[in-house]
């Protein structure tokens, strides 16, 4: 009788564990604040951003609740390894890099990177030539450090920060002559402040794919593919209702 | 010379995390980190002595503000000191076009200054408990002689003093050493900061930091033994005599 009773709790433990890891109904997201538009806080310390309003709404849309877990961008990744949440929406570009160590939704947006300097800089583009001697500030592991750190970081002091506003501290201060970030983040922390002009030096960079790949993800560990399906749903329903345009209107309305 | 290159070629074979390049970043490292452990302990050395002996003295007006500074410099954390000297400097209206700016705007000189001022702090005060701790009779023998203070404190107080100090500050290079883990907060590509780099583009945790934590094992051992090898040295009179 003891032993039957144990074989079934154990057998009860065992459904219930992988019923937990089929599908949840709880799911924590990583995110790195603040990344202005796509995450930060509002004054009142409120999270808010783009991703934060598709996430919620796609979170909506399959009848599950969702956590955001804060979490620094150099350690997103492991911290999704490690269970410390089950999912990454946080501006995260989709690259055959990643797609080693985890696994992509579709794709819900795509947003060119650019380089940001002082107005009146003597850098008006960017190549092995201007940027000889610079510093460059990037945001560490992100995609913009490995493609400055591959092409510029043997002529030019390559920077690395953990969060994009010490870099912009550092930018202001004069300890940088250009940075390498997100268009949309470069504008909302550069182009719209008042702390001082700064100008976009070249064009947009979403080339080449091998860095900047198909624009960002939600990133999920590599056995949750019936998550990420769920999601993968959920953004087309939310595509085809008009949510998602309603969304993107709000942070991206102007252009 | 090509014996040893198709080695290390050989042994990094099919390993996509320590390649020549990541190598590279280590050694780097390494270098930087050593630069600023030594320069920040020898200039700290220095300012010590004078400050220790300062901390020493009766009259308040000189011994109070010593101590204020070093009560400062040990009561925070060495992380808030650094990100003060780094990010505080820059709200000074003007410092870009000062003479100080080629220094400030770099990442090694604020970290050099904090490091410097705070390894000084608690040097002055094992400095400071050691010439305290200096033996009455002789001093005594020392005023029987008709020296003079600074006589005495340059021939009887401070030889006793820093062999009496050196265990202790051995440990303080030590600590020195793991303090200026933080360094790579400031963007210095020191040991910590290679790690962190190799950590965030591979997603390695365990690699990148292990390796690291093994140089610093092996820094560590290296200054263990130097201290242990002057210890033996200095304080032979000390020893049990068999």
């Amino acid at each position: 009788m003891k032993k039957l009773l144990t074989v079934s709790i154990l057998g009860v433990a065992i459904a219930a564990g992988t019923a937990q890891a089929r599908d949840y109904d709880h799911v924590r997201i990583g995110v790195d604040v603040p990344y202005e538009p796509m995450e930060y806080r509002t004054a009142d310390g409120e999270l808010t951003g783009f991703d934060i309003d598709l996430g919620n709404a796609l979170c909506a849309e399959i009848g599950v609740t969702c956590e955001w877990v804060e979490q620094e961008w150099d350690g997103i990744i492991p911290g999704l390894l490690a269970r410390n949440y089950d999912a990454i929406m946080s501006s995260m570009s989709i690259n055959d890099e990643r797609r080693q160590t985890v696994l992509f939704s579709d794709s819900y947006i795509t947003i060119p990177g650019a380089w940001f300097a002082p107005e009146g800089s003597e850098l008006s583009e960017v190549n092995e030539e201007t940027l000889a001697g610079k510093s460059i500030g990037v945001q560490r592991g992100t995609t913009y450090d490995n493609y400055a750190t591959d092409n510029y970081g043997r002529i030019a002091t390559v920077n690395r920060y953990s969060t994009a506003d010490d870099m912009v501290l550092d930018l202001q201060a004069q300890r940088l002559d250009i940075v390498f970030l997100e268009f949309v983040v470069g504008q909302a922390t550069l182009l719209d402040s008042e702390d001082g002009d700064y100008q976009v030096v070249g064009g947009m960079v979403s080339e080449p794919a091998e860095y900047f790949g198909d624009g960002f993800g939600i990133a999920f560990r590599q056995r949750d593919e019936a998550l990420a399906e769920r999601f993968n749903e959920a953004l087309a329903t939310l595509k085809e209702d008009g949510t998602y345009d309603e969304i993107f209107e709000r942070y991206f309305g102007e252009e | 010379m090509p014996d040893i290159t198709l080695w290390f070629q050989d042994l990094l074979a099919g390993n996509v995390i320590f390649t020549p390049q990541t190598l590279g970043y280590y050694w780097d490292g390494l270098v930087t980190t050593t630069q600023l452990v030594f320069l920040s302990l020898v200039i700290g050395l220095v300012l010590a002595v004078p400050l220790a002996i300062g901390r020493s003295s009766e009259r308040r007006w000189i011994s109070l503000p010593i101590y204020l500074y070093t009560y400062v410099f040990r009561g925070t954390p060495l992380l808030i000191q650094l990100y003060i000297i780094y990010y505080g400097v820059v709200f000074f209206d003007g410092i870009q076009e000062t003479f100080l700016w080629p220094m400030l705007r770099e990442a090694f000189y604020p970290a050099l200054i904090a490091f410097t001022l705070n390894t000084a702090a608690y040097t002055t005060e094992i400095f400071r408990g050691a010439i305290k701790a200096t033996g009455r009779g002789e001093i005594e023998a020392a005023r029987a002689y008709g020296m003079s203070d600074a006589l005495m404190m340059r021939r009887i107080i401070l030889p006793s003093a820093f062999r009496r100090a050196l265990p202790a500050y051995g440990n303080e290079v030590i600590f020195m050493l793991h303090a200026s883990a933080i360094a790579s907060v400031v963007t210095l590509m020191d040991l910590t900061g290679a790690a962190r780099f190799v950590y965030a583009r591979f997603y390695a945790p365990f690699e990148a930091f292990l390796f690291v934590a093994a140089i610093y094992l092996c820094l560590t051992f290296a200054i263990l033994y130097f201290f242990r090898w002057l210890e033996k040295r200095l304080l032979a009179h000390l020893r049990p005599q068999s």
